[in-house]
């Protein structure tokens, strides 16, 4: 079984490595919203600090959806999706296996926007970087989840880059703030305790209740 | 029969609310610390409670056709959503009234503000999805399951938004505790407008059968 | 046991029938040419024959499983409108995704390039192949894994004569091992010689379903004349 979704996966990545455009998009995305904030904001250290979780998760879910739009998208052209569909591959791990793609891109675009980040706004990333990769890991998957399952949904729906965004930002919410609360607590030098730890299981308990929702719901939006 | 139904719950509903509406205006005292305008309460709870219990029957609604394939469930779906973001923007609009009226402002990122606002964010987009699908069993069956996803945040949108603000304390639009005639008066209300949306979604659920007759009959139509 | 078995079959788009009350039965080793005109419901049945999408009524049963099944999955080979293969990836790395998800050994990808003479370009990207190499591969992409059901939509039309050559060839391979075909056509005559029954849809209701005759290959018109509107 693992080695379908692997193929799924590795699909993909290939694809995407190829023609780079989501990624492209994304990094460019990420990296012109840095500049904006510097501007809408003028921070100083102290507000720096404070709005650090905030502008980070602002930046990740908004290049992130670029790169999940391109999900099932991309088995359009030449009619790609049927012949996946047909393929001898239960429908949740054709899931898994573009979930987890998904989530590989949105978090190789998130580390390339995090140094850049901390450069240009003076954070320290060093010592608090594993707590906050964790932050970022989880925070994806419930991105990617979200993601990959509406981008299967709204395949053919025309204007489906506006419409995405219109779906997921409202759901995945409680995620989001989860996220920037403990992204913000952690630069400041917090751990994972206390306050913390109740968003953490706050973020996880919502990871899997929607992993097992869009894993039971796959099939019925695929085929229906 | 389902005119009779109509009649019969929004002619219950009227009664109920034209008397309390009496009640509450002409016989109740003006409270203690809130002066006349408290009497927005009234008006303000209840078409929240509808609202939830209306994003509840769409849930079901969803599950309906998704198990049984006929559309009378998937009509039942939309026809709740609609009213249920009626009843949770009277919802909003009287709270702003009422915060405006108490406080000085026309808004306050209080929690049950803030987490209603976000419940009618992801009713809207599952409003405005549903016209970009033209096939009907598409657009049912997606439709479906976004009002399960949706349904499934709700709680999740409202523990994390009151976990948020005991960490960021801002102003808290409350009221104290109610003396009995005027809880009795609200729980009239609770009742007049939960029969209210039920009569409207009735209405909203026939017109939705009627519009799908006519739909099949004009490509009936075109066909032959 | 039927290769195809399909009972009561009807599918709604919306509230509109496109197919109504479908009876077809398919012995193993026939082949069956479904024609009709434009927007008569050929696709859709072949679609809902193919597992894309359900019937609203009726049920369908491939070797005796349900198309959406991994069993039926396995021995279902679909040609349609589309290639089906990634402009992105070369030819060899597409197959092999295949190859990969149809759990076939390993040179089965390679040895269909073969087959198909695009083993010179084994490494070339899709994007920059003619057109009638896209349509070779998307063949190759059908074939792989040697499906006993084969269902074809239009298969012939828009490809050049070396890939007609070829799918006429491989089709008779597939019929020599036992393979039944379902193909929805256009090009009466050739289909016709190919096919052992014939059905005809007409707004979605089979008006004819049976035996080929020598009458119908002489002139393909004599069926909608017969049997049509």
């Amino acid at each position: 079984m693992a080695n379908k979704v692997w193929t799924i996966v590795a699909k993909d990545l290939r694809s995407e490595f190829r023609s780079k455009e989501s990624i492209n998009a994304a990094v460019s995305f990420a990296l012109v919203m840095l500049v904006i904030f510097n501007f809408a904001f003028d921070p100083t250290a102290e507000e720096t600090h404070t709005l650090s979780g905030g502008l980070l998760w602002i930046i990740f879910v908004f290049a992130g959806t670029l790169v999940l739009n391109r999900s099932f998208a991309r088995e359009l052209p030449n009619d790609c999706l049927d012949a996946l569909i047909a393929a001898p591959i239960p429908g949740f791990q054709l899931f898994l296996g573009k979930a987890i793609a998904g989530f590989i891109l949105v978090l190789g675009v998130e580390l390339i926007s995090l140094p850049v980040f901390g450069i240009f706004y003076d954070i320290d990333l060093i010592a608090p970087f594993w707590r906050l990769f964790l932050v970022m890991a989880l925070g994806t998957w419930a991105l990617t989840v979200i993601g990959t399952t509406f981008s299967a949904l709204t395949v053919n729906v025309r204007l489906r880059e506006i419409m995405l965004p219109m779906l997921i930002y409202p759901v995945l919410m409680p995620a989001l703030i989860a996220a920037i609360t403990m992204s913000g607590s952690i630069l400041d030098g917090g751990t994972f305790s206390g306050n913390n730890l109740i968003w953490l299981k706050l973020l996880s308990g919502f990871s899997v209740i929607y992993t097992a929702l869009a894993v039971g719901l796959i099939d019925i939006v695929l085929v229906g | 029969m389902k005119e009779k139904a109509i009649y019969i719950t929004g002619g219950l509903a009227g009664i109920i609310l034209l008397l309390n509406i009496y009640n509450i205006f002409m016989v109740l005292p003006d409270e203690a610390n809130q002066g006349a305008v408290y009497r927005i309460l009234f008006f303000h709870v209840p078409p929240a409670i509808t609202g939830m219990v209306l994003f509840f029957v769409a849930m079901v609604g969803g599950i309906g056709f998704l198990s049984f394939k006929d559309f009378w469930w998937d009509a039942l779906s939309v026809a709740a959503v609609e009213v249920g973001v009626v009843m949770s923007v009277v919802n909003l609009v009287t709270g702003s009234i009422w915060g405006r009226n108490q406080w000085g402002i026309w808004w306050a990122w209080d929690a049950r503000i803030t987490s209603q606002f976000l419940c009618v964010l992801i009713y809207v987009g599952y409003l405005v999805i549903r016209p970009a699908f033209s096939d009907a069993t598409q657009r049912a069956t997606i439709s479906a399951v976004l009002s399960i996803f949706a349904f499934a945040d709700i709680p999740i949108v409202w523990f994390s938004i009151r976990w948020w603000r005991t960490q960021h304390p801002g102003p808290v639009l409350e009221t104290g505790g109610l003396q009995h005639d005027m809880a009795m008066a609200l729980l009239y209300n609770t009742i007049g407008f939960l029969l209210l949306g039920a009569a409207l979604t009735l209405i909203r659920l026939r017109s939705e059968e009627v519009q799908r007759e006519i739909e099949s009959m004009r490509r009936l139509a075109h066909a032959l | 046991m039927e290769a195809i078995a399909v009972k009561g079959v009807w599918k709604y788009f919306g509230d509109y029938p496109a197919l109504r009350e479908i009876d077809l039965t398919l012995a193993p080793g026939s082949c069956l040419a479904l024609i009709g005109r434009n927007g008569a419901g050929k696709t859709t049945l072949l679609r809902i024959l193919a597992g894309f999408s359900k019937p609203a009524k009726g049920s369908i049963l491939l070797n005796g499983h349900d198309p959406r099944s991994l069993e039926a999955r396995r021995l279902i080979g679909v040609l349609g409108h589309g290639i089906s293969v990634y402009d992105e990836l070369s030819a060899i790395e597409n197959l092999s995704l295949y190859e990969k998800l149809y759990g076939l050994p390993t040179g089965t990808a390679n040895r269909w390039l073969e087959r198909v003479s695009l083993d010179k370009v084994r490494t070339g990207l899709v994007r920059e192949f003619s057109r009638g190499m896209r349509q070779r591969l998307a063949i190759a992409r059908a074939f792989l894994h040697d499906p006993t059901v084969l269902i074809l939509d239009e298969p012939f039309t828009s490809l050049d004569d070396r890939a007609i050559a070829l799918l006429q060839s491989i089709l008779r391979e597939a019929r020599e091992r036992g393979a039944s075909v379902v193909m929805s056509t256009h090009q009466l005559r050739e289909a016709l010689e190919l096919a052992s029954e014939v059905a005809l849809l007409q707004r979605g209701k089979l008006a004819f379903s049976g035996i080929r005759t020598a009458e119908m290959v002489e002139d393909p018109a004599w069926l909608y004349n017969t049997y049509g509107e």
